[in-house]
């Protein structure tokens, strides 16, 4: 398309096709009316664009706002590309979560890999060096042969773009109902170091600095990506493909090498990720943050096509692209350091002092916009929320255990599902070494970097069960967070901040509405009372499939400050004879648990219960039992509960068992999902320092040198005496078997 | 001793190789950028892993018209070592320093893990401070990890002493006669898959791949004293 052939102002104004960009009637009017006068083709489509959901969180805003974002470590919150944490010795860790949801259910391979791009970017441009990657994906559950596609796709998307910059993959996590069949969730996150003194911002500042355009060209692909991934996709696999963007892995390692270079350099004054809504977006905000104007002339944006129109340049989503603000007279400087690397670097603007964001092709001004209009004044939306007929319903069901009758054969049938089995397939084929730091990889409940030239680490970590959400979004909200910094504690990690991913159904049905404020809620006191900031995030809504929303599924990354190396704990069993604890008592609750979709095929009742000071408390005390050096392993109790835990136990550990003894219902001690639950293991020389330390552990059993796992009832009933061999064997396989299936 | 660590656009893991050198093996290291023409300076030459322009063509392709070719040509005569690792012998291979070809790997993916190898012959200047038959863990990270060679080069090799490494487990990579670690005809030039330079701290494994280094070492100090 032409420019020629753009509608007139006149046009889209009766036509109301602003509609068509995903633009609503009021909308429409409170842009004219901020303007000024009628809305031109891309003026409209710059409003559109910044207007839509995934922007301006303009539905998100009311319930986002009530985070707590403050602590005395946090030096960036939510508001930039990502959030910064300082660790101390000058240092500082940026994290960021995102999700490409929607391009990964269209082209799996292509969207993963672009989501994993897009975080590294956010990362990067705060002027640290991305140094690890984590991921939390969800699938169907690998019955369906659309879900297998997706899953292997989505997989080897991200892997293509992780292990082509050279950043380990070191965490993670993938879970499989098929609530999320032909609608998967992959959500990635980047973890960077940088020193105090290189944080950069999304800043143009400086009336008369020069706008640069740093990295791959423009194309007209991803055109209006942020709008639709504000809507629900429709999945018809006969329906014609949008537009989608590509990513280079190759072409951002270049880009980052650059930006990290620039950063060193002094002619930076401000930087920004043309991520969603493109140059539009970069350019709004960096003008509108810094309270300044923006003037580009669009004929020396370097373009992959011909003839391509202001609308099609403002709105591209081509990746591997950087807005890059720079003091006057350092152009050269900026083209020098971007040359080594083969990457255009060009003027095309400048800081102006009038605040508009303003657009020059052919010799014309195609766009006149107030910057903060764009970026600020989005509309914000106080949506209808409504407390589904299920709730209720839920909560007034009886706890109760579900009716099994063969223990041994049920922890087999566990194992093997894909929720609870190895993720080996998945992280295989990640690089996780890459950088030669990592200390803890894949497979442990949190992965751990060191930092080089010091002797602390960074432990992080990707978690939310969404089952529990949909019972109880604020109950699954709290138990999100302290599923987290469960893990984060277990690793040898003091928890330091969060960065979320809110992914829900559409925001327009006021059942979603309410999920998501109640997640929300449940969140805001876990972070507060676990002592977590929120530094960054991201929302989707509209994960949808055919008017059906998916679990609410808010995915909590977090990342924790390994004080001394010497802390870093794994799951695995170390020695035999070593004494085997539970803490926190367990209770009869299956609402949601992997136990009850596995026998019932759905889930129903109640979330386990969260007591969030018990929560502190403990987590509290193991830390610093760890930190004495007394804990020589630790896992919490999770998915498939404390068998599953037990079993996780032997199977990293050499030629080592278990024999334990469980007062209580069989079925409960076995397989509840009851919350604030740890299994360590002690030296029989630290036992009594530890009891000392941890009030409520259990002793239950010992580590021993049998490879075989024993669990007895309270009268010495063996409860389940099975080979570690076999069990691995059968949780090692599980998802490469679910694949090689026919079906 | 001063080693050059080549650096490609695209190339990941020089911090890897420059941290085991300098901080685990004690010796001097220096990142060489692609575009630069001088290793007369250096003692000896590493080339990482990493994507080499993105592993655009095949992996190691385009890293043959790179300018710093002809300096690693010249350097190869000189006798002094070089050494390739993961996608660093894609590129020895791809400009003609080292025999052979690469596949990908049997699973169609990209795969990282520990691979065991067993150390072959410990004559070279790479494994003289290995024994014989010694089973060492390394780790490994590729997808392009299937090392062919026509049978009358692989008889050639065999002959020649020029096997250093074998897998013990050739499953995962299925290479000709189970190749991990290849010598060229001087037997100044190692291209390996496996990634020694991620395996030399407790830390962070294991310390197997420790000894290739000061192996180098090891004849580099007897060369040096001989020819003081």
């Amino acid at each position: 398309m032409s420019a020629m052939h753009e509608p007139s102002a006149q046009q889209i104004q009766n036509e109301k096709l602003y509609r068509q960009m995903g633009m609503t009637d009021e909308e429409f009017e409170r842009a004219t009316k901020m303007h000024g006068r009628p809305l031109n083709y891309t003026e409209t489509g710059l409003f559109s664009a910044l207007w839509s959901e995934h922007c301006s969180y303009k539905s998100s805003k009311p319930v986002l706002r009530k985070f707590p974002t403050e602590g005395t470590r946090v030096l960036q919150g939510p508001g930039e590309g990502a959030g910064i944490v300082d660790i101390g010795d000058n240092q500082a860790v940026v994290f960021k979560m995102e999700s490409h949801n929607s391009p990964s259910a269209i082209e799996p391979f292509i969207g993963a890999a672009t989501g994993a791009g897009g975080v590294l970017r956010d990362v990067f441009s705060m002027g640290a060096r991305p140094v690890a990657l984590v991921n939390s994906l969800r699938f169907g559950d690998l019955t369906v042969a659309r879900d297998r596609y997706l899953f292997e796709q989505a997989v080897a998307g991200i892997a293509s773009y992780g292990n082509g910059m050279g950043v380990p993959t070191v965490a993670g996590e993938v879970q499989f109902d098929n609530c999320y069949s032909k609608r998967p969730l992959v959500n990635a996150m980047a973890v960077g170091l940088l020193n105090h003194e290189d944080i950069q911002k999304g800043v143009a500042s400086g009336v008369g600095n020069t706008v640069m355009y740093v990295g791959a060209t423009t194309g007209r692909d991803g055109i209006h990506g942020a709008t639709m991934s504000s809507a629900e996709v429709s999945i018809d696999e006969e329906a014609p493909l949008p537009v989608m963007q590509a990513g280079d892995p190759f072409l951002e390692k270049l880009l980052m090498e650059a930006c990290l270079e620039l950063v060193k350099s002094d002619a930076l004054i401000g930087i920004q990720d043309m991520g969603a809504a493109g140059l539009t977006s970069s350019a709004a905000e960096m003008a509108s943050k810094a309270g300044y104007g923006v003037e580009l002339n669009l004929n020396l944006v370097p373009q992959r096509e011909a003839g391509m129109t202001a609308y099609e340049m403002m709105l591209s989503e081509s990746q591997e692209r950087m807005l890059i603000v720079v003091k006057k007279g350092h152009e050269q400087e900026v083209k020098d350091i971007c040359a080594k690397y083969s990457i255009n670097a060009v003027p095309i603007g400048r800081v102006t002092d009038d605040k508009m964001l303003r657009l020059l092709h052919k010799g014309e001004i195609v766009a006149e916009v107030v910057a903060d209009a764009l970026a600020e004044d989005a509309p914000v939306y106080h949506k209808k929320s409504e407390e589904p007929a299920y709730f209720k319903r839920f909560q007034a069901m009886p706890s109760q255990e579900p009716k099994i009758e063969d223990t041994n054969e049920t922890l087999r049938a566990l194992l093997q599902r894909p929720t609870i089995a190895s993720k080996e397939w998945v992280y295989n084929q990640f690089d996780t070494q890459a950088r030669a730091n990592t200390i803890v990889a894949p497979g442990s409940s949190a992965g751990v970097i060191r930092i080089t030239g010091t002797n602390k680490g960074l432990a992080m970590t990707a978690d939310c069960n969404s089952r529990f959400v949909y019972l109880d979004p604020e109950v699954g909200g709290k138990i999100a967070i302290a599923e987290a910094t469960r893990n984060l504690v277990c690793s040898g990690a003091e928890p330091i901040a969060v960065t979320d991913c809110l992914n829900f159904g559409s925001a327009d049905k006021p059942e979603v509405f309410w999920q998501f404020e109640q997640s929300a809620k449940g969140i805001s006191e876990a972070c507060i009372q676990l002592n977590a900031p929120v530094i960054s995030g991201n929302v989707s809504l509209s994960n949808e499939v055919n008017g059906v929303p998916v679990y609410p599924t808010p995915t909590i990354g977090m990342v924790g400050l390994v004080h001394d190396l010497d802390h870093v704990t794994t799951t695995e069993f170390k020695n035999a004879e070593d004494i085997i604890y539970l803490i926190g008592e367990t209770k009869t609750e299956f609402g949601g648990s992997e136990l009850q979709q596995m026998i019932d095929g759905e889930i129903f009742g109640k979330a386990p219960a969260i007591d969030l000071d018990i929560e502190a408390s403990r987590q509290r005390n193991l830390l610093r039992a760890i930190q004495k050096g007394i804990v020589v392993s630790a896992t919490d109790v999770s998915e498939g509960g404390f068998a599953v835990a037990l079993c996780e136990k032997a199977f990293g550990a050499d030629k080592l068992g278990a024999d334990v003894q469980l007062i209580g219902s069989a079925i409960t001690q076995l397989f509840s999902e009851t919350q604030s639950r740890f299994l360590v293991t002690v030296s029989k020389d630290n036992a009594a320092d530890f009891e000392e330390m941890v009030a409520d552990a259990l002793e239950i059993g010992v580590v021993t040198a049998t490879n075989r796992l024993k669990i007895r009832d309270e009268s010495n009933n063996v409860l389940i005496e099975d080979s570690v061999a076999e069990l691995r064997s059968l949780w090692k396989g599980a998802i490469q078997c679910l694949l090689n299936s026919e079906a | 001793m001063k080693f050059a660590v080549v650096v490609f656009p695209g190339t990941s893991c020089e911090v890897d190789m420059l941290h085991a050198i300098t901080e685990i093996v004690g010796q001097e290291a220096e990142v060489v950028w692609h575009s630069e023409a001088d290793l007369e300076k250096f003692d000896g030459v590493l080339i990482p892993t990493g994507a080499a322009y993105g592993n655009y063509l095949r992996p190691g392709a385009l890293a043959r018209s790179s300018v710093i070719v002809e300096s690693l040509r010249a350097f190869a005569t000189t006798g002094k070592p070089i050494v390739g690792v993961g996608n660093g012998f894609h590129i020895l291979v791809e400009i003609g320093l080292l025999p052979g070809a690469f596949l990908h790997n049997p699973s169609l993916k990209f795969t990282s893990g520990n691979s065991e190898l067993i150390v072959e012959n410990t004559d070279s200047m790479f494994t003289k401070n290995y024994t014989t038959g010694q089973k060492i863990t390394v780790p490994y990270a590729h997808e392009f990890g299937s090392y062919f060679v026509e049978d009358d080069i692989a008889i050639e090799l065999n002959n020649t002493n020029r096997i250093v490494f074998r897998y013990a487990d050739n499953k995962t990579v299925n290479s000709t006669q189970a190749i991990a670690g290849v010598l060229n005809e001087a037997g100044n030039i190692l291209g390996m898959l496996s990634l020694p330079e991620r395996a030399v701290e407790d830390i962070l494994g294991g310390t197997d791949g420790l000894a290739l280094f000061t192996s180098i070492l090891k004849r580099w100090n007897e060369n040096n004293v001989s020819h003081a």
